[in-house]
């Protein structure tokens, strides 16, 4: 059976750069002060795998996890 | 510009690892090898001028140190021959430390969204175009002074509210607060005295006609005792968002044009794909960031394994860091695919650049309408281009040989 991703974004290391929102808009979403979180549970729909792993790699503060399930 | 005095020469470096100049020439000019030298000799480097200096060379140093705001503080932002008094509410946040960093920040963010550079996307785009119908049918043109300036210019012009005209006034108060006010200190003042002129007569403007734009917000705006802001505070940091505004995307823009005129398989590709341009921005960001930094040492400590001692200041070099092979591959190499990036030309921690959404949106902007309606440029040999010294690395002159005289 396929592994399904989820990502979760660590709120005390994110700063706002918003990549993981600029690469993955499906995954993730901004508060008021553009500092990012995971849409829903996190939980990365089929199809989308890639784009998790781009968020995480791409996020200067370290702040996303990408849990194999 | 040309007609300010000179400031004080410092003597030229011989020995880059014991006595780094970040002000001297041979960096200016092209500081990659020296940087290259430095991170080979040690994670932390030290120098006596600036009245004691360390730099950290690689990007885990750096890190570190952006992370670290126990023992290293922002209240000094510019490395300088001299450390006078500091202002409180010099340019906040910029110049804050914790715990009052969070609230001056947290107030300038909700203007500086992805959100809301889309809406001001259309007015960049149209700004973009009539700079360029101002050149399109010359042979040659100076990319840095008629294009890359005027866009972060404009740009922030108008989200603080101010005249577009007045444009050549911030960009001499930029120049004597970020290059000769590291040896001058009598430029700095005096620029920082007539911003803040500049900006009171703003406020009172608003005072009884009250605006849309960022001044009127901050005069606005409320601590969190509900207060409203200090004076002091709000002209800091309106001073901030125009200084930071500025020369920091003008230098982006320039380097970016720069790397394109020398790189035509790059500026073909990006002509045939421009769905690349967004990935190719990041990775110029990398390996031409604008902006260094710098904070004070407060209290001892270690970083990367090398001691730093409190009274001396840190010269806080992101684009360094950007070139560390340990964290890039080919660090050296302009990869304008590179997928995974994660360069820190914005600053790390809580520092982050508020303006970084700003500063994507005009460089992405910027390149599609020039690569759209100028596809080809290059350098005009007959030339010189020229780049700005220490806080702030960008082409200053890039003379350029457009289409039909290439």
């Amino acid at each position: 059976m396929a592994e399904r991703l989820r990502v979760h974004v660590d709120p005390d290391k994110c700063q706002g750069h918003a990549r993981c929102k600029a690469l993955a808009p499906e995954l993730f979403e901004l508060d008021e002060y553009g500092n990012a979180h995971e849409v829903g549970d996190g939980t990365v729909p089929p199809g989308l795998e890639d784009k998790a792993w781009l968020a995480k790699s791409n996020c200067p503060e370290i702040a996303i996890d990408v849990i194999e399930e | 510009m040309s007609d300010v005095s000179q400031p004080a020469a410092h003597p030229p470096v011989t020995d880059w690892v014991n006595d780094f100049d970040h002000t001297d020439p041979q960096w200016t000019d092209d500081p990659f090898p020296i940087w290259k030298e430095l991170r080979t000799a040690s994670p932390v480097v030290h120098t006596e001028r600036f009245l004691g200096c360390y730099m950290p060379t690689t990007y885990e140093a750096v890190r570190e140190i952006a992370n670290d705001t126990k023992h290293f503080s922002s209240r000094r932002i510019i490395v300088r021959d001299v450390r006078p008094e500091v202002a409180r509410n010099a340019a906040p946040p910029i110049t804050s430390d914790p715990p009052v960093h969070k609230p001056a920040k947290q107030l300038l963010l909700p203007p500086f969204t992805p959100d809301a550079m889309k809406k001001l996307e259309p007015r960049m785009r149209a700004i973009c175009n009539e700079l360029i119908d101002g050149f399109i049918a010359d042979d040659k043109v100076d990319a840095a002074a008629r294009y890359g300036k005027y866009i972060p210019v404009q740009a922030i012009a108008h989200m603080l509210g101010i005249p577009e005209s007045d444009s050549d006034l911030f960009i001499n108060w930029i120049h004597m607060i970020l290059e000769l006010g590291i040896k001058d200190e009598n430029k700095l003042l005096e620029a920082v005295q007539e911003m803040s002129a500049y900006f009171r007569t703003h406020i009172e403007e608003r005072r009884s006609k009250p605006t849309n734009d960022l001044i009127s917000y901050l005069m606005n705006a409320k601590n969190k005792e509900g207060q409203p802001l200090e004076e002091s505070h709000v002209l800091g940091s309106l001073r901030l968002l125009l200084i930071a505004g500025i020369d920091t995307t003008w230098s982006a823009i320039g380097s970016s044009l720069w790397h394109l005129a020398r790189t035509p398989a790059d500026r073909e590709r990006l002509i045939a794909e421009p769905g690349l341009i967004p990935t190719a921005v990041e990775e110029l960001l990398r390996a031409y960031s604008p902006v260094t930094m710098a904070r004070e040492v407060v209290k001892e400590t270690t970083i990367s394994g090398c001691p730093v001692k409190a009274g001396n200041m840190v010269l806080l070099s992101f684009p360094a860091a950007n070139r560390d092979p340990k964290m890039f591959p080919d660090a050296d190499k302009v990869v304008i695919d590179r997928r995974e990036n994660r360069h820190a030309a914005f600053g790390l921690g809580i520092h982050r650049c508020v303006g970084s959404n700003l500063a994507r949106m005009e460089m992405q902007v910027a390149l599609e309408e020039r690569l759209k309606r100028i596809p080809d440029f290059r350098l005009d040999p007959a030339g010189t281009v020229t780049w700005s010294q220490g806080t702030v690395r960008g082409p200053r002159q890039l003379p350029f040989l457009l289409g039909k005289a290439m």
